[in-house]
């Protein structure tokens, strides 16, 4: 028993198998009574089964999560591979059979993440092949569920088809992405931003007026700003000009407040260092508050850039000309091309990821000392 | 005293100021259209009438404080709360979708953070993913889910309450698994001491301190919810809820029913947000925290 | 429980001290709090010569930080004088009279160790070259050499406060503020870094205040020592040490040393005898 660890995911992997081959068929046959892809069954089997036999051995937890991960894709990838083309038709053994590469899955994440390693870059590396798998598998489970149950296209396309339609539509969604990200989002962050960080400082040498605009900026916050894109779409035109305002204006005030508040943070003993320093108010401003606001004004800076982009594409459900991702996605929502909806969200999101990616990157570069991020 | 000396003057004198320049703004945006219009009249009005009128154009570019308090008292006090000119009546709608949203957000956040905390698998894989699935601009999805939701028959409150549990499950989330991991070591070493049990340490020392935790994100994620429930209205061709009133608004140019759908909306934050509030802090004192 | 409120003891009379670097005379600061007002200091009349180790020893309370931070014009007096390099304390503040040690290191995280000594010299608009000079001399003075790349929060507590002390000395003021700089760490650090201290002072020549709660400390490092006691917060004492300006750390076991240390000890029991 002592080279034998169960773990109960292979476990029920292997028991899905044998009821998945007690079940019938995988799919039903077609029109000429013959069923697809029952050929590749076999080995799907032996993948699953083998790879969930071998993970129980005491074997090294690399070898293991090697097993597992090479067992649990290719069976997937099989069994979609053979759905492909009789959408549909899926019966009880093929989600039986996915749910068990699922389960492989979930056990070699478990095995990766239980890896302790000295060395950084092997840490770094299992960091990001962690949620990698699992982000694989809800685009895996996604595809095989819609393309299993024939899922009607304008419901809910499989990924793959989304990935075609990216391909396929690349200079719509540059021009899209240049109108709303390149000239709306940025414009707008940029000057809002700006705009909040200056108006900060401004208050920060006033206090009467930075105990009233902490409150009114924390209460605006709170409201659905979002709500002013048609008045901004009225001002400025249907234009890039008039999203940008949009941005402004929802960039502004967490800004001002994460600023403000950053100005306040800095301890009472540095300050009374800078005084006794006979420190005048910008050399305290810029040597001591700002560097301790800097975590704060960049948290407001990531929040900023998930915000602008929501409100750049949300102003163009007021209005546009024929070009944007807003534009594009309520217009081909209007004529159920689902897929280019998609097409564009995963735009969206890849931009909105990125853009947000590298303010964090910078932050963690100018705010290395902070003990949230020497902290790992 | 010292409340009203650093709060309560400094924020009135501050809207005062803004009231102020709102009134100025107004005359000066307006007053191209106005002069439009004289001219065409053949008038030469004085400079006092000239504001006058600026401030009580029917379609104002931007319309005057008083004319959106004005339309804002009719449209919520002296209609009947059925008729859909009622802000109420579509304040009502929103909030709806809003609270159902807000309600399934909670739940959902608060079941992820315990998740994570209490399983490595799901630190290491979900939280990356909670945290890439803010970055995604997903009210851009909004007009979609409603749609095909729509299409399989789903219709009404759910299709905007899933958009708001969408917004306001991440602040939560994030909040709990800040607050479960919140205790000290000294108290978890303590809890090992007595060699609780996980579910013990998780009921007697990690809720409670994850408690100001969750408050201070369920307001945020209130008003993520209301933001979700108003764009949810705005694509699907919704006849009730202030954000069908706004886009009704935005289509005929009605620049005061714009506004007051506006101000409406931020009265309903502003509620959603202090109720949180007053229940957090009754859930703190009950719980024996310090009234702060 | 009787109550003697200590007459006032006769203390060094003023013409004693030559070149006084500290002169307050009456001085008295109340705090207005939520709870009516507190007398944090009452009637502190001190003279602190040039080149003297004075420590500020009493219960907490008593004023000894406040006292230090009128000094250094980081508290404004309600009452009295206060000369500090014969002129105002704001005046000697601005003329950059003097180096502030906190309680805790307070070293700004984002700045290299070089980095935070360079602060106060790019305050006060001194050359790089010159500045690259005067760090490299401090960070030597407090055994700190080759750690100047180093950020605070990779070095020990002893060694952060080294730091703070080499950044209080970098510009070179003659006279040295410290708030319990070594009231946070361990008994063994203490030790060695009062050692330290001592042979940096017989070595510069300054003069320096030193707040402190610790008893052996303040004798082991003092040519006087204030005894304060609270409410209000008073000068109860001053002793005059007749200890050697030599003081290796055993001098701690003599016969001399255990005297001055319970005469600060009754001073400091007198004080409090009113209270409970």
């Amino acid at each position: 028993m002592n080279r034998f660890k169960p773990s109960w995911q292979a476990v029920l992997a292997f028991l899905l198998c044998l009821a998945s081959v007690a079940s019938g068929s995988i799919a039903a046959a077609d029109a000429a009574g013959v069923y697809p892809y029952e050929g590749t069954r076999g080995l799907i089997l032996a993948l699953i089964a083998g790879a969930a036999l071998v993970s129980m051995f005491r074997i090294s937890a690399i070898l293991e999560a090697l097993v597992l991960f090479i067992g649990a894709h290719l069976a997937a990838w099989l069994l979609i591979r053979g759905i492909a083309g009789v959408e549909g038709t899926a019966k009880a053994p093929f989600y039986l059979l996915i749910a068990a590469a699922w389960l492989l899955a979930w056990r070699c994440v478990a095995v990766l993440s239980s890896i302790r390693t000295g060395s950084k870059q092997a840490s770094m590396a299992l960091r990001l092949i962690v949620p990698t798998i699992f982000g694989a598998w809800i685009l895996i489970i996604w595809e095989a569920a819609t393309r299993g149950a024939g899922i009607p296209f304008i419901l809910l396309p499989p990924p793959s088809s989304i990935g075609v339609r990216i391909v396929n539509s690349l200079p719509i969604l540059a021009a899209d992405v240049n109108q709303t990200i390149f000239k709306a989002v940025l414009f707008g962050y940029l000057i809002g931003c700006g705009a909040g960080f200056l108006v900060a400082i401004l208050a920060d040498r006033v206090p009467f007026m930075r105990r009233g605009l902490l409150p009114i900026g924390n209460m605006v916050s709170a409201l659905p700003i979002i709500g002013v894109a048609p008045i901004m779409v009225m001002w400025f035109g249907f234009d890039w000009q008039s999203k940008a305002a949009v941005v402004i204006i929802m960039t502004f005030f967490p800004m001002l407040v994460n600023t403000v508040t950053g100005l306040a943070a800095s301890g009472h003993m540095e300050r009374d260092l800078m005084r006794t320093y006979a420190s005048d108010y910008w050399q305290t401003l810029f040597k001591l508050r700002l560097p301790a606001a800097a975590p704060f004004i960049f948290n407001a800076l990531k929040i900023n850039s998930t915000l602008a982009l929501i409100g750049a594409i949300v102003a163009e459900f007021f209005g546009t000309p024929v070009v944007g991702m807003g534009f594009r996605i309520s217009t081909e929502v209007g004529r159920m091309n689902i897929d280019m909806v998609w097409a564009e969200i995963a735009v969206a999101a890849l931009a909105g990821s990125l853009f947000y990616g590298v303010v964090a990157l910078i932050e963690r570069a100018a705010t290395f000392w902070h003990p949230s991020v020497r902290g790992g | 005293m010292d409340r009203l000396r650093d709060k309560i003057v400094p924020v009135t004198t501050l809207l005062a100021i803004l009231v102020v320049a709102w009134y100025a703004f107004a005359v000066i945006l307006n007053a191209p259209f106005q002069r439009d219009l004289d001219r065409r009249a053949g008038e030469t009005p004085g400079t006092v009438e000239f504001i006058g009128k600026t401030l009580t154009q029917a379609k104002p570019t931007l319309p005057s404080p008083d004319q959106v308090a004005t339309n804002f008292f009719e449209n919520t006090f002296l209609r009947k709360i059925t008729s859909n000119r009622s802000l109420i009546y579509h304040s009502w709608v929103t909030l709806s979708s809003t609270l159902l949203g807000f309600a399934f957000g909670t739940v959902l956040g608060i079941v992820i953070a315990v998740g994570i905390v209490h399983v490595t698998t799901l630190d290491r894989s979900l939280m990356p993913w909670i945290i890439a699935s803010q970055t995604i601009p997903i009210l851009a999805i909004a007009p979609m889910i409603i749609v095909v939701l729509a299409a399989v028959g789903i219709t009404g409150l759910i299709p905007k309450a899933l958009i708001s549990t969408y917004l306001s499950f991440f602040p939560v989330a994030v909040g709990m698994v800040k607050g479960l991991r919140s205790p000290e070591l000294m108290h978890l070493d303590l809890m090992h001491t007595y060699n609780a049990s996980p579910s013990q340490t998780f009921w007697k020392l990690r809720m409670p301190a994850s408690v100001p935790f969750l408050f201070t994100s369920m307001k945020v994620a209130v008003a993520a919810s209301l933001v979700g429930a108003i764009v949810g209205e705005l694509p699907t061709g919704a006849v009730a809820g202030i954000g069908a009133k706004l886009l009704a608004a935005a289509y005929y140019s009605q620049s005061i029913d714009m506004w007051s759908a506006l101000v409406a909306g931020s009265v309903v934050a502003a509620l959603l947000v202090v109720a949180v509030g007053i229940v957090g802090r009754f859930v703190e004192r009950s719980m024996g925290g310090r009234p702060a | 429980m009787s109550i003697v409120i200590p007459e006032p003891k006769q203390v060094a009379a003023m013409s004693e001290i030559k070149n006084p670097v500290i002169e307050a005379s009456k001085l008295g600061l109340t705090f207005q709090t939520n709870d009516g007002p507190v007398q944090a200091l009452a009637n502190v009349d001190l003279t602190i010569g040039k080149g003297e180790f004075v420590s500020f020893i009493g219960p907490s309370g008593c004023g000894k930080t406040t006292l230090l931070r009128v000094i250094a014009d980081l508290e404004k007096p309600t009452s009295g004088n206060i000369l500090v390099n014969g002129m105002s304390a704001e005046k000697a503040r601005e003329a950059r009279a003097y180096g502030y040690v906190f309680q805790a290191a307070a070293l700004f995280p984002w700045r290299t160790i070089a980095g935070n000594v360079a602060l106060p010299l790019e305050i006060m608009g001194i050359s790089k070259a010159e500045q690259a000079e005067r760090i490299k001399r401090t960070l030597d003075l407090v055994n700190l050499s080759g750690f100047e790349k180093k950020y605070p929060w990779q070095l020990s507590g002893g060694m952060q406060q080294r730091a703070s002390i080499a950044r209080a000395l970098a510009f070179d003021a003659d006279l040295l503020l410290m708030d319990e700089p070594f009231g946070a760490l361990d008994e063994i650090v203490r030790d060695h870094l009062n050692e330290q201290l001592l042979e940096l002072w017989g070595r510069t020549e300054k003069t320096i205040c030193f707040v402190t709660h610790s008893i052996p400390e303040a004798v082991y490092l003092s040519t006087r020592i204030v005894v304060m006691s609270p409410r209000p917060g008073r000068v109860t004492d001053i002793i005059e040490s007749t200890l050697p300006r030599e003081r290796p750390l055993d001098i701690r076991e003599t016969p001399e040393f255990l005297a001055i240390a319970a005469r600060v000890r009754d001073g400091l029991r007198a004080g409090h005898s009113y209270e409970d």
